[in-house]
């Protein structure tokens, strides 16, 4: 068995798409119509090209308890995952110029730095970098 | 401040709050990251921080998941794999993240990564190559 996607829920495809690529400056990797509204999206780091792929996947729209899951952890400020960075607070300073909200700033926790933003698709996203 | 922060201050007072033992397992971390290539050992390691060996070991394993020689191992074989995307020879990779041995190096990549290294880099090849002729 192999790890080759990890699903993201978003609540706009073209919207999750358009951040993740032209914000956080991932590569969009493969796009499969597959009904009038919903796609099989997938972006990958554009460090990791053959790495593990981010599925953008609609299902919020589509299955009430994802979007209650989804909105519970968002008010609760709890990241639906995390990616990783070198330099936190070059990043950090990289996406608040592009307009990324966050809500919280480069934080050191024991062995690592934190910051969690919101990537406007209804999750908050955490960047860590091991220190 | 929401509830991730509170859960978050909440867990540091408890895992995070001996800063002498964070210190020195990030040292050791940035030891490593800064001298993988080189002949590491874990005496070596806990002789920069004036611990014995055993107590570093404890301590790192403790805040990284992993012990110092897990976590040296698992920088070369990443490192390798981008010497050996970047063309160099399996022999000369195996030297240069600090490995004393291409068999053993070609059998632990192996057992990480699922191919040898020689495998691996024809695979890179064939997927560069495949990109570029589209």
């Amino acid at each position: 068995m192999k790890v080759k996607v990890i699903g993201i829920p978003v609540l706009d495809q073209e919207i999750a798409l358009q951040f993740y690529t032209e914000k956080l400056g991932f590569i969009k990797k493969h796009d499969v119509p597959l009904s009038e509204t919903s796609r099989w999206l997938t972006v990958v780091s554009k460090e990791e090209q053959f790495g593990t792929e981010i599925l953008l996947e609609p299902s919020p729209n589509h299955f009430e308890p994802a979007k209650t899951y989804q909105k519970a952890l968002f008010e609760a400020g709890i990241p639906y995952t995390q990616f990783n960075v070198d330099n936190l607070q070059e990043e950090y300073e990289r996406l608040v110029n592009l307009g990324v909200t966050f809500s919280m700033q480069p934080t050191e926790m024991g062995t690592v730095k934190i910051a969690v933003f919101n990537d406007t698709c209804g999750n908050n996203i955490q960047l860590i970098e091991m220190l | 401040m929401n509830f991730y922060q509170q859960e978050l201050n909440r867990i540091s007072r408890i895992c995070y709050k001996n800063k002498g033992q964070i210190k020195t397992v990030i040292r050791t971390r940035n030891f490593i990251e800064n001298n993988f290539e080189q002949e590491l050992s874990l005496k070596l390691l806990s002789d920069c921080q004036f611990t014995s060996k055993f107590h570093l070991l404890r301590l790192f394993k403790k805040y990284y998941g992993v012990t110092p020689m897990q976590y040296l191992t698992d920088r070369r074989i990443e490192k390798s794999k981008d010497l050996l995307r970047s063309g160099m020879t399996v022999t000369e990779t195996c030297f240069a993240v600090g490995f004393e041995s291409p068999s053993s190096f070609s059998t632990l990549f192996k057992n990480k990564i699922g191919l040898a290294p020689i495998q691996f880099q024809k695979k890179q090849f064939s997927q560069s190559t495949l990109q570029l002729d589209l």
